[in-house]
């Protein structure tokens, strides 16, 4: 199996355990996970972006028994942007970035936005995209981040044929018709870490075809199990669970 | 281990309330759930006239009809409307078979007109389970948080209380109901953030917390795994997923001669 959506690295505002890889990698393994794609949480907040890539790309080399596919943070709103994402593909080799638009600052109509997924496609690289962190009546007073709205990614795919956007937690904020017009342009693809209420694969998936499923944990914000016991609440065919929890992720890589 | 799951809603699926359970167990099934602890009807009223709360526990009292032998009942009060809401605690817990209450968002559980409601809880041995949460975003008009709860749990003793969703903010929430031995944590409801049953289980014990999914509304997947993800004993696992809540109903249970 292939988690997309786990991160490492410190978390200002609790303790979490599988945020260390000593805690993490035999949990991979308990769980069967063979491949997993890291972010570091530092990615978030720290601005000297460029070291937390460098830092997250080498303890990915360093892991042994499970794929690590380090992800790295690209801030829009920091000068020269564009050589964290060169760094990323020509320096570390990494598959992908992932982006916190809400923590960094921009919404998705911001012309960067526009230039870096032009950027990402000419280099081959997947870009993530979490719209959610944390339960919005659950963050610290000092620190109310909003969803980011994907209202705009619509339009900014149309002129973007080549483009592929996968979008990390997305559903406490994305619903209804929102998500119509996400799936229309065959150009999204969506964890389940934050997919709620029963059966919600089977649900979900009567919106959103299979193919463009697969699972994230958000781990180590969730709790690892949780996207793992979903796979187990939905009557899925083998091949639907395979696509999910392997296949749409190798695609991607291909 | 068996399961038992204390904070269910027969809301958000088609059919007769039996049909709405039989839908639920089904899920119950698949996913190791032996107990569903089911409150509130159909359709949610905040605020729920008389009529509205005799028509939810009408629901829950129909699907128990079909559905005792896995579903235990709550009685949905409204403190707002304290004469009614003790004429269908007689009717649904003394007389009926439900076993405990369920108060939501219509009024702060702290206000003196839940005291009538608790006090003859006590005599029923009927738990109280009070919906709690502190929302950095703002509460509901009538929404209690687990500070409030606390309160009302330091009046009366004697009682039993569930601090629905450990306050939303659970780091918060069992900071709050810690030094009250007689309010226990639900842990349904919320996401499945990392480190919440280890924090319950370090400040209030591992004898004071109770599984719970607010399914439908929550994935089991979600919920279960606050439990089975939690970086503690399978003794405090085997508690949260039934002894502990199972302790709480016997009282009420052996009263209508249910043996477990």
């Amino acid at each position: 199996m292939i988690d997309v959506n786990v991160s490492i690295g410190t978390w200002p505002f609790r303790n979490l355990p599988c945020a260390d890889m000593d805690v993490l990698l035999p949990k991979l393994g308990h769980h069967g996970i063979e491949s997993v794609w890291l972010g570091n949480l530092e990615g978030l907040f720290h601005k000297d972006i460029a070291g937390v890539n460098a830092r997250l790309a080498d303890q990915c080399a360093m892991v042994n028994g499970v794929e690590a596919l380090a992800f790295g943070s690209v801030n829009l709103t920091l000068p020269n942007w564009e050589e964290d994402v060169r760094r990323c593909d020509e320096i570390h080799g990494m598959r992908g970035i992932r982006l916190h638009p809400n923590y960094h600052g921009y919404t998705l109509d911001d012309p960067k936005f526009k230039v870096l997924l032009q950027n990402a496609a000419e280099r081959n690289l997947i870009v993530q995209l979490a719209v959610t962190m944390e339960d919005e009546r659950m963050m610290h007073p000092l620190m109310r981040v909003e969803h980011v709205d994907t209202t705009p990614l619509v339009e900014v795919l149309a002129g973007i044929p080549n483009a592929r956007v996968m979008l990390l937690n997305a559903f406490r904020a994305i619903r209804g018709k929102a998500i119509d017009a996400l799936v229309d342009t065959g150009q999204v693809d969506y964890d389940i870490a934050w997919l709620e209420g029963t059966s919600g694969i089977e649900s979900i998936r009567k919106q959103i075809p299979v193919e463009h499923l697969l699972l994230g944990t958000h781990s180590p914000l969730f709790y690892y199990e949780s996207s793992l016991l979903k796979l187990s609440e939905s009557p899925l065919s083998d091949t639907e669970l395979e696509a999910i929890t392997t296949n749409n992720a190798r695609a991607l890589l291909a | 281990m068996e399961i038992w799951d204390g904070h269910c809603h027969i809301s958000g699926y088609s059919g007769t309330p039996a049909e709405r359970v039989e839908q639920m167990v089904a899920l119950a099934d698949l996913m190791g759930v032996a107990r569903l602890c089911i409150f509130m009807g159909s359709t949610f009223q905040q605020d729920p006239t008389p009529e509205q709360l005799r028509k939810a526990n009408d629901e829950i009292l129909d699907a128990l009809k079909a559905w005792s032998s896995r579903a235990f009942g709550f009685v949905y009060l409204n403190p707002k409307h304290l004469d009614i809401s003790l004429a269908e605690l007689e009717r649904c817990v003394r007389k009926g078979p439900m076993v405990a209450i369920k108060l939501w968002v219509a009024q702060h559980c702290d206000t003196p007109e839940v005291d009538a409601i608790v006090e003859r809880a006590i005599t029923l041995d009927a738990p109280i389970f009070q919906h709690t949460w502190r929302k950095v975003s703002g509460n509901l008009p009538g929404e209690s948080t687990a500070v409030e709860l606390a309160r009302l749990a330091a009046r009366h003793p004697k009682a039993t209380f569930i601090c629905g969703h450990t306050g939303g903010d659970w780091e918060q929430g069992i900071r709050a109901i810690a030094p009250y031995g007689n309010v226990y944590a639900d842990l349904g409801g919320g996401d499945p953030t990392a480190g919440f049953a280890e924090m319950a289980v370090r400040e209030l014990g591992e004898d004071r917390i109770l599984f719970g999914s607010d399914i439908p509304g929550r994935s089991y997947g979600s919920q279960l795994a606050k439990v089975y993800g939690a970086r503690i004993s399978d003794t405090a696992k085997a508690k949260i997923f039934t002894t502990n809540l199972k302790g709480i109903l016997t009282p009420a249970l052996a009263r209508k001669g249910v043996a477990l």
